[in-house]
């Protein structure tokens, strides 16, 4: 059975990078009992995997994990089992039966909802007018910068990838592309802003917290961005 | 959510923040407000390996099974934040509240290797507690030390307010109830060392005087204060299942050296190797009844989910029920996504048969610890291991498919010869010859024969205490000697030779059987920049050198001098068990090359009987 399981990482623990959530993980399933499949072979791992691995030092009310297990009482049980042996700050929100053919959370991945706030003391002066400049900024037909990766710099729109950006409360709301095609890191769209306003906010100004992971049920052209946890989800 | 010490601008700037964040599974979790005694137990060295050491696991469970008393955890910051904390006068924090360690009622630190002990300088430094036993006040914490090197405590004399010298598990909540006596009636911090100095195992080294030859050894070391007992008896669990072992381990979220479920199945060692300080001051051996251990496996695997289990012991092939812990753990773990690792075993029928039940024979190696390179040697260090028995096991494991295998020896024993050293590429030799014994269509490729030397150490409370030690070009000479050899060997190309490093292990000489004149060095040497000495990327030999310079010291006089055999020891006012008398006389059956039965074979009279338990009462009811 395949099961897909959204969690939170807040407070301390987001300073526990991707691999040690895995292991993390693979611990908890132990101290909870479930009866996770393992793979073949002399040294046998759980059959566990990451829909999008979050950067150290960002938290997320939006993490999504597929497991495949030989059995279980029900997704309720199971989230329960869980949540009693968690460390504080991890906590299983949301956990879905999925048909068996299933595709796996980590290809689905198309987009994800990101906060980001200032952190604290690191607020600019002209607080409305970095907000006020920010809308302005985004609202360009085209806002091309270079991305440098290891096949070289090219040039990208990143107006492109940028689905919704608001301001609310001193919080800014941004839906961006994400997954293995096109990942777009909500650190780039602040730097793109401060070499736009030729400006540059201090070091580890912003907090930035995961919120949702979406999946594409639409096409390329007229997307439908669908919240993993609804998807490929089976009837019971 | 507690507030973390660091702030995340620091904790994103420097390697692994994981380390000081505290917050793992089974972290144990307390209102400071409501208990009596904060005690901060430290192992001084970076998170992952403080994190795999069992006896600070024991330690924190027990003294956390008692509500009036708070044990948190504090490890040596790497040399990143090292600096961080240094440069804002950030103080030293206990990672489960987060709370500087200078507002605790104690510090308690583990002393597991000498070359620790600038890290300890670091913790007390960037804790903010003056260096100096003598010039803390009443609000500081009172320092203690514990553990393998506090058997010869005084190179760290100036440094604590007391030693603990025996297991934890059996005084501790003694020295608890005295320090909330005391405080309840508005006693001092000398009063309080004065009730600690009067309980069996403590140590308070401001109690003791000590005199000097003009030669530099000791003439007399006296205690000044009538509390102070004049020998110092080390304290032990006498049934080991009477003590209480962890039951919820800390998780690391990182990954930890020892990342796995460790059980103790028993402590001490009945084979009386001359080298070894442990198989000396561990004695009697005592070990874990079968049930207790299955009892404790379950829980363990269960409260940690960890995915491997192994077994911790001197010498586990000597433990009397080892068919049973083994066949149990494989039958009833294995399967079930848990690997069961096994210790170094004995080689034989037994053995084999279970390690290719649990590892990939194809990649794993089997180890062998002859430490001498010829019979004559090993019969020196009273190592019962012999050619033939090694020649033999490593037949059987080539013929059951291995293909790799391990040899440890050790190089600057006493009485060492040409021959001895010699006989270490002879024996690897005749290792890959038995090798090649096999048919061609039968073997499994090429065999690895792989030889590691250390460098020889004498220790307190071994019959080696006596001995010199080699000098640095003395030891370098000798690996290259080795060296040479292996090179003249019919079948070098399957032999590989390592040796470690010489400069370290001089001065692990010159700690381990250090008087109290030594502390003046650890703490220059501190003051010049030496951390992490154990850290070969990090150690710094010239600070060391100029150091003892600078202090007047010589290390040879630590090291290679020749102690004769009624020479006052700093740490001779300790009763280990094992008696002075039995050690001077397994000094001479060395040097006589007479070997000493193991105490299952005969009772040999070491002065351990006198803790009433343990194997020197095996098949006595």
């Amino acid at each position: 059975m395949k099961i897909r399981i959204k969690f939170t990482k807040q407070g301390p623990v987001k300073f526990i990078g991707h691999l040690d959530v895995m292991r993390y993980f693979q611990k908890a399933m132990r101290r909870a009992d479930v009866d996770i499949k393992y793979s073949e072979g002399f040294s046998p791992h759980q059959v566990m995997s990451f829909a999008a691995p979050l950067g150290v030092g960002l938290t997320s009310n939006g993490e999504y994990m597929d497991i495949e297990v030989h059995s279980m009482t029900d997704c309720d049980t199971l989230m329960k089992q869980l949540n009693d042996v968690m460390a504080e700050g991890i906590c299983v929100t949301e956990c879905h039966l999925l048909n068996d053919n299933a595709k796996n959370a980590m290809s689905l991945v198309a987009a994800a909802d990101y906060t980001v706030t200032f952190r604290e003391g690191k607020e600019p002066e002209d607080i409305k007018g970095f907000f006020e400049g920010l809308l302005k900024f985004i609202d360009q037909d085209h806002i091309l910068i270079v991305k440098k990766s290891k096949k070289g710099e090219r040039e990208v729109d990143l107006k492109n990838y940028i689905y919704q950006l608001s301001v609310s409360d001193h919080k800014i709301f941004m839906k961006i592309s994400a997954g293995s095609a096109d990942n777009l890191k909500p650190e780039l769209v602040m730097e793109a802003y401060d070499q736009w306003r030729g400006e540059a906010s201090p070091e580890f100004a912003f907090c930035i917290q995961r919120e949702e992971v979406y999946g594409n049920t639409g096409d390329e052209a007229n997307p439908v961005l669908v919240p993993l946890g609804f998807i490929g989800e089976s009837v019971e | 959510m507690k507030k973390l010490a660091l702030s995340d601008e620091i904790l994103l700037s420097i390697e692994k923040p994981a380390r000081y964040i505290g917050n793992e599974v089974n972290m144990v979790r307390k209102d400071t407000d409501s208990v009596d005694i904060r005690f901060g137990m430290c192992f001084p060295d970076v998170y992952e390996i403080g994190m795999s050491h069992l006896g600070m696991q024991i330690l924190y469970d027990m003294f956390n099974r008692r509500e009036d008393i708070y044990c948190e955890r504090i490890f040596s910051p790497w040399t990143d934040l090292d600096q961080i904390m240094r440069e804002k006068k950030i103080p030293l924090f206990a990672l489960e509240s987060q709370d500087p360690i200078k507002e605790f009622d104690f510090i308690g630190i583990t002393l597991q290797y000498e070359m620790c002990y600038t890290n300890i300088l670091q913790i007390l430094d960037l804790g903010q507690i003056p260096l100096h036993a003598s010039q803390r006040q009443e609000s500081d914490p009172i320092i203690i030390g514990g553990g393998p090197c506090a058997y010869n405590p005084e190179p760290l004399a100036e440094f604590f307010d007391m030693f603990y010298i025996g297991e934890g598990e059996t005084v501790y909540f003694q020295l608890m109830d005295r320090y909330k006596e005391n405080k309840k009636k508005g006693g001092s911090r000398r009063e309080f060392l004065e009730m600690a100095a009067e309980i069996e195992g403590i140590y308070v080294p401001s109690f003791y005087d000590v005199f000097y030859h003009e030669d530099g050894t000791i003439k007399s070391m006296t205690p000044n204060n009538p509390h102070a007992k004049a020998t110092v008896t080390k304290q032990l669990v006498v049934h080991m299942d009477d003590a209480t072992y962890i039951e919820k381990p800390v998780v690391p979220f990182i990954k930890a050296t020892q990342d796995r479920v460790v059980l103790e199945i028993q402590r001490g060692c009945i084979r009386g190797c001359r080298f070894c300080q442990a198989g000396n001051v561990y004695r009697p051996m005592r070990e874990h009844s079968l049930e207790y251990l299955k009892d404790y496996a379950y829980k363990l695997l269960k409260n940690t989910g960890h995915e491997e289990i192994s077994l911790s012991s001197l010498s586990s092939s000597d433990y009397s029920e080892l068919e049973g812990i083994v066949t149990f753990l494989i039958d009833e773990f294995k399967g079930k996504g848990v690997n069961v690792s096994l210790p170094s075993l004995r080689i034989d029928a037994f053995s084999l048969d279970v390690m290719s039940k649990v590892q990939d024979i194809r990649k794993s190696s089997l180890t062998f610890a002859p430490e001498a390179g010829s019979q004559r040697l090993r019969d020196v260090i009273n190592k019962g291991l012999t050619e033939e028995i090694i020649l033999k096991g490593a037949s059987e494991a080539f013929q059951g498919g291995w293909n790799r295998v391990k040899l440890y020896f050790m190089l600057g024993l006493p009485t060492e010869t040409v021959e001895d050293m010699e006989g270490i590429a002879e024996l690897s030799e005749k290792v890959a010859e038995v090798y090649y014994e096999i048919p061609k269509d039968q073997r499994n490729g090429k065999v690895q024969v792989i030889a590691s030397s250390s460098f020889f150490v004498p220790k307190p409370f071994t019959p080696f205490q006596w001995a010199r030690m080699s000098t640095k070009d003395e030891f370098l000479q000798k690996a290259y000697l080795v060296k040479d050899k292996f090179r003249t060997m019919l079948n070098q190309k399957s032999l590989k030779y390592n040796y470690h490093e010489a400069d370290l292990t001089v001065l692990e000489g010159v700690l381990a059987r250090g008087d109290r004149k030594i502390s003046a060095l650890i703490e220059e040497v501190y003051k010049n920049g030496a951390l992490y000495d154990s850290w070969s990327e990090h150690f710094k030999n010239d600070v060391w050198m100029k150091a003892f310079e600078t202090c007047g010291l010589d290390p040879d006089f630590y090291t290679i001098r020749e102690r004769s055999l009624d020479e006052i020891f700093p740490w001779d006012f300790i009763n280990a068990g094992v008696s002075k008398e039995f050690l001077k006389r397994e000094w001479q059956n060395a040097i006589g090359e007479k070997v000493t039965p193991n105490c299952r074979m005969q009772c040999i009279g070491c002065g351990a009987k006198s803790f009433k338990g343990g194997v020197c009462y095996e098949n006595q009811n």
